[in-house]
């Protein structure tokens, strides 16, 4: 049972490559429009240099804004969460600056610093900091009322109750968004290199696809899926060491 | 016996007052040091509101509430308090959860660091009158139902309140594990002699464990029918079947029939 869990991910994923390659040799679909998976990994090895080389660049700016939302977000959302008042006054504006699409506000911050890295900084930093803000506030938010009558009925301090009680529970959401923040913050990378980039994968693939080297292009997709759902299972890792309580209760109950 | 705890012509409503029926209305009762209360009555007829009154969590609409001769004015320190669900910490163990209310409490939390070794003892001891020996570094997910509430007991008692406000404890409990809790907290009670007002729908559970029975209406919740019980103690199990118990439980029950039909 167990190895059948573990290898349904494995199984899955073989299963629509074997698909996607049948589907293109079964109608002769021309590499320009939809190349064969076997297309994309030839030509993910004729062009490794390069692709590694934007690979690596779009690897750290990701992680550059990754962290920065971790930083900011978990600031932003401590507060967010102990105070009713900063919650219900700056909520509004995270949900309205979260529906801005981020490829929006890249042309901006081209005007701002400049074609290149920052802008591709910030906007995999805005793009990923608001499951992190929501998250650990809501995980602070919604301290059960017993639990807040019995420590308050103690005299417990505000920064006590933060400190001892609302913090440690908030950290299974912190957690959780962190998997889903990487993911984004991949997006928001490739979107601002793709639209004002000299560099990386977004840049790459838009050149790559404006000379009709369509293999290239998804070549390069499969590379961010691949580093996407690395730091994913890095992150479920962490989740799983860190806050393994939150897991082992579900499994009990 | 002294009068520890003084309501007075009690009137609350949530979200204040003249917005809905009031949870409570014009409720009194007077309950001695170290006196056992219990308050039952159907469910949402405000008995938990009273707890929230007395503890100073919630303010009432006009009314008097006193505890140890002072106005209740805001959330009183040095109350233990438990509820239906154990709220036990699931990232701590059970004794650092039992620790709990001496590392954030007005009057422990300076020392706290200082007196550790000797607080781990207290919490050990008080988790072994209770049967959770061999528990301490368990974490609450590992603990059955019954004994995350017994942990729940002692964290409510650790800090050896005064006043221990239980409000319906042992509801989600099976019937066998009530029982037996039973015996622990009147166990606990009779070494320590705090306070205690329990709020419970369980009748027998009152008669089993207060000194005094407070019956409430439905809401708004008025106090209609007050009790005093005088079995002797230790009550146990058996004693459950003697005529004097039940005679007790079908009074309060008859009681009860008459708030419901109201």
């Amino acid at each position: 049972m167990i190895s059948g869990v573990k290898l349904a991910p494995w199984l899955a994923t073989i299963g629509l490559f074997l698909f996607w390659e049948a589907v293109c040799r079964l109608f002769s679909v021309p590499e320009f429009i939809l190349p064969a998976p076997s297309q994309a990994i030839a030509a993910l090895i004729q062009y490794w240099p390069a692709i590694w080389q934007n690979a690596f660049y779009t690897f750290w700016v990701t992680l550059v804004g990754f962290g920065l939302a971790v930083v900011f977000g978990l600031a932003l959302g401590l507060v967010t969460g102990a105070s009713a008042l900063v919650y219900s006054a700056i909520y509004p504006m995270l949900v309205g600056f979260n529906s801005i699409p981020k490829v929006a506000i890249v042309p901006v911050l081209v005007v701002w610093f400049g074609i290149g890295t920052i802008p591709a900084i910030l906007t995999a930093f805005t793009i990923s900091f608001f499951p992190i803000v929501v998250n650990v506030a809501t995980g602070l938010a919604t301290l059960e009322p017993e639990l807040r009558d019995v420590l308050r009925s103690l005299g417990a301090r505000k920064i006590d109750i933060l400190l001892k009680v609302g913090i440690p529970r908030s950290m299974p959401y912190f957690f959780a968004s962190l998997k889903v923040a990487i993911t984004l913050a991949f997006v928001g990378t490739v979107i601002s290199e793709t639209v004002a980039g000299n560099a990386g994968m977004g840049h790459l693939m838009l050149t790559a696809s404006s000379s009709f080297r369509v293999p290239l292009v998804f070549a390069g997709l499969l590379v961010i899926a691949v580093m996407g759902v690395g730091m994913y299972a890095i992150f479920a890792l962490v989740e799983r060491r860190w806050v393994g309580w939150a897991f082992r209760g579900a499994e009990t109950s | 016996m002294t009068a520890f705890i003084v309501l007075e012509r009690i009137t609350m409503t949530y979200g204040g007052a003249g917005t809905d029926t009031p949870a409570v209305e014009d409720a009194s009762l007077t309950i001695g040091r170290g006196e056992f209360v219990a308050l039952v009555g159907p469910s949402g007829c405000g008995k938990s509101s009273l707890l929230k009154i007395v503890s100073g969590l919630m303010p009432p609409d006009s009314g008097i509430a006193r505890v140890d001769g002072e106005t209740v004015s805001r959330p009183l320190t040095m109350v233990g308090m438990a509820f239906q669900n154990a709220t036990l910490l699931p990232w701590r163990t059970t004794l650092e959860n039992v620790l709990l209310p001496l590392e954030v409490s007005r009057s422990h939390r300076g020392s706290f660091r200082r007196k550790r070794a000797e607080h781990v003892a207290a919490a050990r001891a008080l988790l072994k009158t209770v049967g959770l020996e061999g528990y301490e570094d368990h974490a609450p997910y590992e603990l059955s139902g019954g004994m995350q509430q017994r942990a729940s007991l002692c964290r409510s008692l650790i800090h050896a309140p005064d006043l221990l406000l239980l409000d319906e404890p042992f509801a989600a409990l099976d019937a066998f594990t009530r029982e037996e809790l039973w015996d622990v907290l009147q166990e606990l009670w009779q070494a320590r002699k705090f306070t205690v007002i329990l709020v419970t729908h369980d009748l027998r559970e009152a008669v089993y464990l207060a000194d005094r029975v407070y019956v409430v209406s439905k809401r708004p919740g008025r106090i209609v029918y007050e009790r005093p019980v005088a079995l002797p103690r230790p009550r146990t199990l058996e004693s459950t079947f003697d005529q004097d118990f039940i005679d007790l439980v079908h009074a309060l029950r008859d009681h009860i029939g008459e708030v419901r039909a109201a």
